[in-house]
């Protein structure tokens, strides 16, 4: 079958899946403050009535009502939809329209989710075609199980439009692994000005970068770095640009978006965590080394940081570039990172998580034949025999396979014991604190395995070619 | 290039498609249903609380009557039974239009769940598909194809798990009694059948293509060296072991009624013959087009002052609902003449009966789109019963598989006016573009050659547009309150062109294969 025909089949699947979530109801919360439903409607309101000037600050805008905490970017995004009003006026009016639902209105918000298929989508078809590989079946696949990632389907169903973020985060990668640097720059620039939360991925860009950029001469360094630097300053001055005029506003929106100020305390433990990857990733900056520093930051700053969101396992999303590299251990993080999802979703959510976990499992299994290509070359392991010496010679290929099998059922069990079964009076919480263990320990361990694969010997052309 | 080991079973990739295709119908479970959906819930209601078969009948609290055959009612009785650890009020009978969510999990996880019986006949049916010699890669063998056809057929998720029906377990005994005729099983064959037959008694349609097949086939046990019938070796015995199937498989489930005097009642609710030549929405057959010649010739009647506008019959047709109407310039319809025309494209000019199980295959599919051309009171969903079939010779001869694409994407596009609420118009779009670019592609890969004529390639193109107007263009512009009915029209018009054109194909190719020389 034509490969493009089959891309195209891969794609309208992700868009149906993503469309038939949306069909639960949304749980819109209750007044005062309804839910993030609302907080999107009012940010439609507050962009489309108010000039830019006061986006950010209280004039007209009661900030304590769903102020608007994320960069620019967002606010020009909501003014964009905010341009139904053409369709029906009462969806934006200003004050007038707080709390307002209608069955149109809920079509119109999950329709705006098109801005994921324009901006994420492609993204994902060009890495998987350029930047992977394997066979056209192979990188097929991985488009479909890209698309078909239940965390960030159900996370954006609830909490919108992190796909497009992390849809510019990955045509920034995308265009450093094709060697765009500026562009790259460029459209990373773009995810940060949307959502604050990419700075998570900031150091291995700015370590990629740099570490390149030494490796070249005296002359093509000070023009890499230019046009590397201008990229950035453009960027940043076209999305500020309404508040550049004002200095003291610039720094209310930097207030708004970074509140609080952060423990020294955490900084320096996240900080630790990330350094030995981004030294290494400047060391040698190699487009693998870049990929294994994206997840291992996301993975420090998660496990170590300050007033931490449960959302932000989604930045464990760039694991997915190296789904056709290492699937089972990718699988296995994944997997971890949705299992924490029942936490935070309301019950409307359970039905379609549940169905895509189990899809997502079955299909990256099968698909990729993840349990088959786990010997211990394929898997790096060679690192830890060196480092587990003193032990006895154990097969660790069949070790990681049957953790990956125990770990699978603790998962499911401590999912279904969540939902169906009440907690002991004496132990309300029991089932939050057990569902954070297994996922700080699932998180941990793939955190010093990355670190570990990280440091070890770049894979030899040979084992390249047979993961097929 | 490097050669990827065989990593995959031969046959790994049908539980797979089946995994998926029912996650994918589990995604649908809140989304739009019909008011089918209440008429099953009465009736599990019904089946549960009353205390005999005869009340089932006799109930009339609901609107919705029971128009399916008693064994039906058995299955709903057997569901009603799990349906208790769902939700026990669903089981009220005065509990009209109740649908809490368990009881909308349970209906369409009943659903999902007894579609297991549609993958079971799947894959019996993919087995029975020649293969081709030759190494190929998975997705070009026709196995797949027919696999990928059947299991993720859009009509029947549409139809199944969007408005509900409980269509995939009935097409599920269908094609499994097919695929033991494929098999030469004929007794198991027939009897599948004449269950399939109690359950909904819609496959009418295509019981003269069983039985002639099995008279011809079963009953006369051996062939004259040039393949007509042997007289000779007819075998009574076998006719009496058909017949003792099909008598005692309506006696059980038709029994209690015939014992209680009320069959003639039943008879009536299973065959409603008040109901009008067309349905609200005109299934796109040669009906339509009738229609529509009939009102554009008392239009231009009108406007010739041929006519009075005042002796036309008001203008009913159109009016969208279900009762019985006169056509205004040509000679009104009436059941008999539908019989009629229907029996006579059944017909088999030479008399010849289907050979082989091929044969019978493509009789079971005249038989069904004839009876859809012409028949009385036909639902739009009734085109399934053409297609699917028609997917098993589909991927065996070249000839056919154009034919598919030109029946499938036209009867898909017609079923679209059953979803008509604007949250599901993403999913039924992506699903009819899934299915029409896997079939294209698929289908022209296998026999390595263009299936269409350009001048049908253009017919398709032009679905493109109707499309686009009927839902996106005419909701939105002001036509929507004065002529409502107007896309499902133009809808169902542009429809029965591609229907009648592979009618009409379909019937030729038998035509030519009745005078081909007889081969061994």
């Amino acid at each position: 079958m034509h490969t493009w025909s089959l891309v195209s089949i891969c794609v309208l699947l992700g868009v149906v899946t993503r469309w038939g979530v949306s069909l639960n109801s949304y749980s819109a919360g209750k007044p005062p403050m309804f839910g993030d439903y609302e907080a999107q409607r009012h940010w439609q309101e507050v962009t489309y009535n108010l000039p830019p000037q006061e986006y950010f600050n209280t004039t007209d805008n009661d900030l304590l009502y769903w102020g608007l905490d994320y960069p620019p970017l967002t606010a020009y995004h909501s003014l964009i939809c905010a341009y139904a009003k053409m369709i029906n006026p009462e969806w934006v009016e200003l004050h007038t329209s707080r709390g307002y639902e209608s069955p149109a209105h809920k079509l119109f918000m999950r329709a705006t989710l098109v801005a994921d298929l324009l901006i994420f989508f492609p993204a994902v078809v060009v890495y998987c075609f350029y930047l992977t590989d394997g066979s056209s079946k192979r990188k097929v696949s991985t488009v479909l199980l890209f698309l078909l990632y239940p965390g960030l389907i159900l996370i954006d169903y609830g909490h919108f439009y992190n796909a497009v973020s992390l849809g510019f985060a990955l045509w920034g990668v995308l265009a450093l692994g094709l060697g765009w640097d500026a562009f790259g720059s460029m459209a990373f620039c773009l995810a940060l000005n949307y959502k604050q939360m990419e700075l998570y991925h900031a150091l291995p860009f700015f370590c990629y970068l740099l570490g390149k950029s030494v490796k070249l001469g005296l002359t093509g360094r000070f023009f890499t770095l230019a046009r590397i630097a201008s990229s950035v300053l453009v960027t940043f001055a076209l999305c500020w640009l309404p508040f550049l005029s004002d200095p003291g506003q610039a720094s209310q929106v930097v207030r708004r978006i970074f509140p609080v100020a952060r423990g020294l305390y955490e900084a320096a433990c996240t900080l630790l965590a990330v350094l030995p990857s981004c030294v290494r990733l400047l060391t040698k900056p190699t487009f693998w080394q870049f990929k294994l520093a994206l997840v291992n930051s996301s993975l420090a700053f998660f496990l170590f940081s300050y007033q931490v969101h449960e959302k932000s396992i989604l930045l464990v999303a760039p694991a997915l570039l190296l789904l056709n590299d290492l699937p089972l251990m990718v699988i296995w993080l994944l997997l971890a990172s949705t299992f924490m999802l029942p936490l935070l979703l309301k019950d409307g959510l359970l039905l379609p998580y549940v169905v895509t976990s189990l899809a997502f499992l079955f299909f990256s299994i099968y698909l990729l034949s993840a349990l088959e290509h786990c010997s211990e070359e394929e898997l790096r392991l060679g690192a830890y025999h060196k480092l587990l010496f003193f032990l006895p010679r154990l097969d660790l290929a069949g070790i990681v396979r049957w953790k990956f099998y125990i770990s699978i059922a603790v998962m499911v069990g401590l999912s279904f014991v969540t939902v169906a079964m009440v907690p002991p009076p004496h132990l309300p919480d029991l089932f939050p604190v057990l569902v954070s263990v297994t996922s700080f320990s699932h998180f941990f361990g793939t955190f010093l395995y990355f670190n570990i694969v990280q440091f070890s010997e770049p894979p030899s052309r040979k084992t390249q070619k047979k993961t097929n | 290039t490097v050669m990827a080991a065989p990593v995959m079973d031969s046959w790994s990739w049908f539980p797979a498609l089946a995994l998926g295709v029912s996650f994918l119908k589990c995604l649908f479970i809140s989304a739009y249903h019909s008011t089918d959906f209440e008429v099953h819930r009465n009736w599990l209601a019904i089946t549960h609380s009353l205390p005999c078969p005869g009340g089932t009948m006799r109930s009339n609290t609901s609107e919705w009557t029971l128009d399916y055959p008693p064994l039906f009612a058995l299955f709903e009785f057997g569901l009603s039974h799990v349906a208790r650890h769902f939700d026990r009020n669903m089981l009220q009978v005065e509990n009209l239009n109740y649908a809490s969510p368990p009881t909308v999990l349970f209906q369409r996880l009943s659903v999902i769940f007894t579609d297991l019986v549609f993958i079971y006949a799947a894959k019996e049916c993919c087995r029975c598909v020649q293969e081709q010699k030759g190494s190929r890669d998975v997705l070009n063998r026709p196995s797949f194809v027919l696999a990928v056809l059947l299991l993720w057929n859009f009509g029947l998720l549409i139809v199944d798990h969007l408005h509900f029906q409980y269509n995939g377990f009935l097409f599920g005994i269908l094609l499994l009694s097919v695929s033991k005729h494929l098999q030469v099983r004929h007794l198991q064959g027939a009897l599948l059948f004449s269950i399939l037959l109690n359950l909904k008694h819609i496959y009418l349609y295509v019981a003269p293509a069983y039985g002639v097949y099995l008279l011809r086939s079963f009953c006369f046990s051996q062939d004259n060296k040039d393949g007509s019938i042997r007289w000779m070796s007819f075998s009574p015995l076998r006719l009496l072991a058909l017949g003792a199937i099909v008598v005692s498989v309506c006696a059980l489930s038709f029994g209690p009624f015939i014992a209680m005097g009320q069959l003639p009642q039943v008879l009536s609710r299973l065959f409603p013959f008040k109901r009008g030549l067309c349905h609200a929405y005109w299934a796109p057959n040669i009906w339509a087009l009738y229609n529509i010649l009939d009102k554009i010739l008392a239009m231009l009647g009108v406007r010739l002052k041929l006519l009075q506008e005042a002796e036309l019959p008001r203008a009913s047709m159109t009016g969208g609902l279900v009762q019985e109407f006169q056509h205004s310039v040509l000679p009104s319809i009436s059941p008999s003449i539908t019989l009629v025309c229907t029996l006579l494209s059944l017909r088999r000019p030479s008399g010849g009966v289907p050979r082989g199980a091929r044969g019978f295959l493509r009789c079971l599919l005249l038989c069904a789109l004839g009876s859809f051309m012409f028949g009385w009171h036909v639902h739009e969903k009734a085109i399934l019963l053409a297609i699917l079939p028609l997917s098993i010779l589909a991927v065996e001869s070249r000839e056919d598989a154009g034919i598919f694409l030109i029946l499938s994407t036209t009867g898909h596009y017609s079923l679209f006016p059953l979803i008509f609420t604007p949250a599901e118009l993403p999913i039924k779009v992506a699903l009819m573009l899934m299915f029409v670019i896997f079939s294209f592609i698929a289908l022209t890969k296998l026999h390595m050659a263009s299936l269409l004529h350009p001048l049908e390639s253009v017919y398709l193109l032009g679905l493109i547009p109707v499309a686009i107007a009927c839902e996106v263009i005419f909701p939105l512009s002001s036509w929507q309150q004065k002529l409502p009915f107007l896309p499902l029209l133009v809808t169902s018009v542009y429809c029965s062109m591609g229907v009648c054109y592979s009618f009409l194909r379909l019937y030729i190719s038998m035509l030519r294969d009745e005078e081909r020389p007889k081969q061994a």
